[in-house]
Formats: structure tokens, C-alpha cells, sequence
């Protein structure tokens, strides 16, 4: 088999406070290859959002990758230098942010903010980028691309923003897109329109996507895989439909008991909605023992002593729970 | 554009009657008169006759509110009135009076912005480091020095100890004489620049739209160039607009303890001297500047901030 475009290995990222680390991130490996959407899910503050900083080289203190390797196209993106490092970022990496409303300088328009990866990535002049940054917003279906281009973000709508950000992100035709949370700012009927758009360009150009969401149904919609993470550890990993199907771990059957309206609970009428109780505990106080073990409903005695490694699972991927230990 | 100067130009109207409104008021409450003050000591050492007849040709001895109408009256036509002691036309003493103010107000907010902004600057591209721990030190001591008291220390080892300075007074209006009071004058605005300069590039770097211009592979001195000062200059502007009010307000004390011959000396002469109409005449003036100030850098903002609009 071919080596996928990024392979993470056991990463590691440490959460420094007053000279202690706590693993904010630890043991996380998972695999993309090119041109695949891979989707990585959990609740808030489950590390999700740190996981994709540390793939595009953006953690600042005081987080930083403790150990681990990250493979980018066969480099391990821990030994390049930094400015090789930096000439990755926006070429062959790019991220969207969730929050479109801050996520684009405030003084300057879009097009030139579009125009700048021309600029930085492909030694255009300012008037080639700024002719390419009205294409970029055209691919990005945005109406009247070259009024919209000289509109500060302030006067564009979320929705507006967003496309922005994506026009940004593939505007050198990168090789993976970090996509965090696209639409978790957006109204519901924008967040499709989002969702299509990314779904499309990146098939159409071969990018390779990483899907960032809380939503397991949305992520189940755009991935072939899926990654399940809690307390910053990936506790599943599958093929999408398996994980709907058969969830091997209890937090993301959890996760899926939550989902509101989901085909056969639905035509049960009101079938209520079921929590997940308690709350993803902070990275300084994450318990011994599995990080699931105070909310879980199939605790084992030896779940709250010793941390699951590891299983694959017979119907492939894997799983970091003693149930399948 | 035009209809927003104009706009604020008369709202300044209301601001100025507020003003002269409450000086003629203070006036006529706290004890004394110019005819009492003529006096070595302030008490009344002029035969109380000469005393009342001095009132009246001076326009006191009228009830309150006739004396506000008819200043204001005069204020419309651009007329501030005569001086008491020397019966000439106050807009003449102020218009004396306004370069020396200027160039002193002025040259000490050039030497806080040209040193201020830039040490606020560094210290917050190496937040921690030995630069920025002693900058800002020094930024706090130089926010709660004394006036008086800095003025007094330059003057004592610029100018008598090593005598690279004149130690008072305006000179033939060069340089010289400059150095020392602008310097005195302008400590205090450049510690709070360079506070106000470090702050805000802090929390720009910090922001979102900073982690987007990283994230597109741009180098630290591209994000600084393309991303930072456009918005850092927005927050530096507003504090350099409020820092020249309140380097007007505070040249008082520095003009008058190097004898430099500005608003605020004559302003702090006139005052002990109860002459009504250079006090109002000053105050009114020192006030329309720093209105204008504000405006101006209102404007400038708006010119930077797409987001500001002009209401
Ligand atoms: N700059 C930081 N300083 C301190 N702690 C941080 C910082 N950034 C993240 N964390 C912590 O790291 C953990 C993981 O955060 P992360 O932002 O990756 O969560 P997430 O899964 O993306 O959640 P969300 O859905 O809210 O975006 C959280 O507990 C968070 O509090
Ligand atoms: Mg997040």
C-alpha cells in the first residue's frame, strides 16, 4: 500500500503550566490518505482543535507537541525547519477556523486577504493576486465576486465569511485542509450550503480533508472515516457507517444516543433525547485509568485503575476500551 | 464627511457656553477680586471707594446672569473681552501665547510617540525579556513621577550640573530652550504609549485573524507588516489623541516652573491675579483645542477603521 499523505503517531501535546505538563493531547495516531475526508469528533475540550493546530506547525505556549511523529507526505513535520515549516503552511496545509466572525482582519478587504496567499505562495504581483482573489471567490460561489472582493469582512455575513476563509484555504491547492468546525457558527441552513461546498472542492481537486466536528451526524455525512476523541484521546477509530452501526466504545454510543431525530429513534416517536452525563473533565484533572471511566455506564472494575491501550477491532479499526480489551 | 466636521464643529458650541458657564460661576463664588488682588497679600488694602469704582468700570458690579449674557455676546462675534490688567484684547494675549503652547505641546508628544510607540513595540514582540520587564518599570515609574519634581531633576543635571541646556525661559524660540520642558512634559505620555502600544500588539498577535495570517505561511514580520499596524495604529492613535488633552492640561505646571511663556503660565498668572476674562479667555481656548484634537483623531480612526462610521 501506497504511504498516506499523513500519518500521526502516538502524538503527544503538552498543555505547560507553571513548569508542570499535562498531556492535553496524548497517544493519538490515525492515518489520511490523499484525497480522503476523514472526520475527527468528540465534545468540546476533547483536543480536537489543538490536534489540527499541531498538524499545521500554529501551537503556541503554552501548548506544544510533547512527543509523537507527525508524517506529512513522508516528513516528519517535527524535524523540517521552520521555514520550511511555514512554506507548507497555506501550500500544501491549510485550516479553516470555526469562528468566521474573527478569523479575518477587520481593516483590510477580503480580496486582498484572499490575494495575499498569491502573493506569498506563487511570487504573483499585488494586481495578479488581486485577479485571482475574484476567481477564488467565484470557485467559492460567492455572487458579484468582484464587488464582494473590496468589501471589508464586517459587511459580509457569516455564511459570506466562511466562504472566504475556504477560498483562502484552497486558494494554492493544498494537499490536506483542516477544516475545524466550518459551521458550528452558522445558521443551520447556511451550514449545508458550507458543507457541500467544501465536500465539493476538495473532490474535485483532490484535497484531502480533515472534518473537525462535535456533530456526529455531520460528520457521518462527509467522512469514510471517522475518529473518535475524548479527554484528548482517540478512543475509536472506523469506517463511518460501522461506528453508526455498531459504536465499539460507550462514549461515542453515547455520542450517538445524543443525536437528536436519527432514523429508526425517531420513528419511535418521542423518544427522548439521552445525555451523556457529566462533563469532559479539564486537561489538569483528566482521572486515572481510562478518561471515560467517571461517565461511563459499562465501567469495569480495572477501567478506573488502568488505561485501555489499544485494540483492533475484527470488523476493522480500532478501540481504547477493557470492553474490547 | 463635510456634513460629520460640520456636524461636530457646532456640537462644540454647547461644550464651550457649558464651559465658560461654570469658570463664571467659580468666579464668582471663591473669595477675591483683580481689584482685591492688586493688593501684595490679597486682602483689601485699596480704600473700599476706588475698590467699588474699579468693579464697576470693570463690569463686576452687574448681577450674574447680566454679565454671562453680555460675555456671551461678545464670545459670538469671536471677542474675548479685555484684559483687566492691561485693557488690551485678550484673543491678542492668547494669539501670543499659542505658538510657545504649541510647540512645547507639540515637540513633547513627538518625543513620547517617537520613543513611547516603539518601545511598547519591542517590549511586546519579547514579552518577558530583560527590555520588556525594564521598559515597562520604567513605564509605571514614569507614569506616577511628579511633574514638579522630573522638572525640577532635569533642570538641576541638564542644565546646572552639565550645562547642556538652558535651565529656563523661551530663548530666541529655538530648540535649546525646548529640550528640557518638552522632555518633562512629555515622560509621563510616552510611559503610558508605551504601556498602551505593548497592550494592544499583545492582544493582536493573540488574535484570530493573526492565527489565520500564520496559518497561510506567513512569515512574523509579514503578519507585523500586513496585519498588525494597521490595528495596532487605530488603538495608538485614540491614546496619543487623549494624551495630548491631558499634556495641554499639565503644561500648566511644566510651563510655569521653566518660565516658558505659554497658555498655561499665562493661564496660572491671570488666575492669581483675578483677571476674569485672559482666565476664561485660556481656558476656553485650551478647551476648543483639545476638542479639535479629538476630532482630528476621530476622523483619522474612521479614515483606518472601515468599521467606524461617521455618525
Ligand atoms: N491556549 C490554551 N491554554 C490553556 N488551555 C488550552 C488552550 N487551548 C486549549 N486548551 C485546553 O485544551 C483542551 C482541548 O482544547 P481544544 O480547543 O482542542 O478542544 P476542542 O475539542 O477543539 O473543543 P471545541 O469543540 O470547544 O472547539 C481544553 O481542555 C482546553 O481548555
Ligand atoms: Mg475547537
Amino acid at each position: 500500500m501506497s504511504e498516506p499523505l499523513l500519518a500521526v503517531e502516538n502524538l503527544r501535546i503538552d498543555l505547560t503550566i507553571g513548569g508542570v505538563h499535562h498531556a492535553a493531547v496524548k497517544d493519538v495516531s490515525f492515518t489520511i490518505g490523499r484525497g480522503e475526508t476523514f472526520g475527527l469528533v468528540g465534545e468540546s475540550g476533547c483536543g480536537k482543535s489543538v490536534t489540527a493546530l499541531a498538524l499545521i506547525g500554529l501551537l503556541r505556549p503554552p501548548l506544544s507537541v510533547g512527543a509523537g511523529a507527525i508524517r506529512f507526505k513522508g516528513h516528519d513535520l517535527a524535524q523540517i525547519g521552520a521555514d520550511d515549516m511555514r512554506r507548507l503552511r497555506g501550500a500544501s496545509v491549510s485550516m479553516i477556523f470555526q469562528e468566521p466572525m474573527t478569523a479575518l482582519n477587520p481593516l483590510s478587504p477580503v480580496g486582498r486577504q484572499i490575494a495575499e496567499m498569491f502573493v506569498l505562495h506563487k511570487g504573483a504581483t499585488w494586481v495578479e493576486a488581486e485577479k485571482r482573489a475574484v476567481e477564488a471567490l467565484a470557485s467559492v460561489r460567492v455572487p458579484a465576486p468582484d464587488r464582494r472582493a473590496k468589501d471589508y469582512p464586517h459587511q459580509l455575513s457569516g455564511g459570506m465569511r466562511q466562504r472566504v476563509m475556504i477560498a483562502i484555504a484552497l486558494a494554492c491547492g493544498p494537499d490536506l485542509l483542516l477544516a475545524d468546525e466550518p459551521t458550528t457558527a452558522l445558521d443551520v441552513t447556511v451550514q449545508a450550503e458550507i458543507l457541500e461546498l467544501i465536500r465539493d472542492l476538495s473532490a474535485a481537486r483532490g484535497t484531502a480533508v480533515l472534518m473537525i466536528s462535535h456533530d456526529l451526524g455531520l460528520i457521518a455525512n462527509m467522512c469514510a472515516r471517522v475518529g473518535v476523541m475524548y479527554a484528548g484521546r482517540l478512543v475509536e477509530e472506523r469506517e463511518a457507517e460501522d461506528v453508526f452501526r455498531d459504536p465499539a466504545h460507550p462514549y461515542t454510543a453515547g455520542l450517538i444516543a445524543s443525536l437528536p431525530l436519527l432514523g429508526a429513534r425517531a420513528r419511535h416517536g418521542r423518544a427522548r433525547l439521552q445525555e451523556i452525563e457529566g462533563v469532559v473533565p479539564s486537561v489538569t484533572a483528566f482521572p486515572a485509568g481510562c478518561r471515560f471511566n467517571p461517565r461511563c455506564a459499562e465501567r469495569l472494575e480495572r477501567c478506573a485503575a488502568d488505561d485501555p491501550a489499544e485494540t483492533a477491532l475484527a470488523a476493522g479499526g480500532r478501540v481504547r476500551c477493557w470492553r474490547h480489551g | 464627511m463635510l456634513a460629520y466636521l460640520a456636524r461636530r464643529l457646532i456640537q462644540t458650541i454647547p461644550i464651550l457656553l457649558a464651559v465658560a458657564g461654570v469658570i463664571f460661576i467659580l468666579f464668582s463664588v471663591i473669595p477675591g477680586s483683580f481689584a482685591s488682588s492688586l493688593g501684595d497679600d490679597g486682602k483689601a488694602v485699596l480704600d473700599a471707594d476706588v475698590m467699588a469704582r474699579m468693579n464697576r468700570e470693570l463690569g463686576l458690579s452687574d448681577p450674574l446672569h447680566v454679565r454671562f449674557a453680555r460675555y456671551v455676546g461678545q464670545l459670538a462675534q469671536f471677542d474675548l473681552g479685555s484684559s483687566f490688567r492691561t485693557r488690551q484684547p485678550v484673543t491678542g494675549v492668547i494669539a501670543e501665547r499659542l505658538w510657545p503652547s504649541a510647540q512645547l505641546a507639540i515637540a513633547s508628544m513627538l518625543f513620547a510617540i517617537v520613543v513611547g510607540v516603539p518601545l511598547g513595540f519591542l517590549a511586546a514582540m519579547r514579552p518577558g525579556s530583560l527590555l520588556d520587564s525594564v521598559s515597562m518599570v520604567a513605564a509605571v515609574s514614569g507614569l506616577s513621577l511628579p511633574k514638579f519634581w522630573l522638572g525640577l531633576m532635569l533642570m538641576y543635571l541638564f542644565a546646572l550640573k552639565l550645562g547642556w541646556f538652558p535651565s529656563f525661559g523661551y530663548g530666541d524660540g529655538g530648540l535649546k530652550h525646548l529640550v528640557l520642558p518638552a522632555v518633562a512634559l512629555g515622560v509621563s505620555p510616552l510611559a503610558l504609549l508605551a504601556r498602551t502600544t505593548r497592550a494592544s500588539v499583545l492582544e493582536i498577535m493573540n488574535a484570530d485573524f493573526v492565527r489565520t495570517a500564520r496559518s497561510k505561511g506567513m512569515s512574523e514580520s509579514r503578519v507585523v507588516r500586513w496585519h498588525l499596524t494597521r490595528n495596532a495604529l487605530v488603538i495608538v492613535l485614540t491614546t496619543v489623541g487623549l494624551q495630548f488633552g491631558s499634556v495641554i492640561g499639565q503644561a500648566v505646571v511644566v510651563e510655569k516652573l521653566f518660565s516658558w511663556p505659554g497658555l498655561g503660565s499665562l493661564l496660572v498668572d491671570s488666575v492669581s491675579l483675578r483677571d476674569i476674562p485672559v482666565v476664561q479667555g485660556c481656558i476656553l481656548t485650551i478647551v476648543l483645542i483639545f476638542l479639535v484634537i479629538n476630532l482630528v483623531v476621530d476622523v483619522l480612526c474612521a479614515m483606518i477603521d472601515p468599521r467606524i462610521k461617521y455618525t
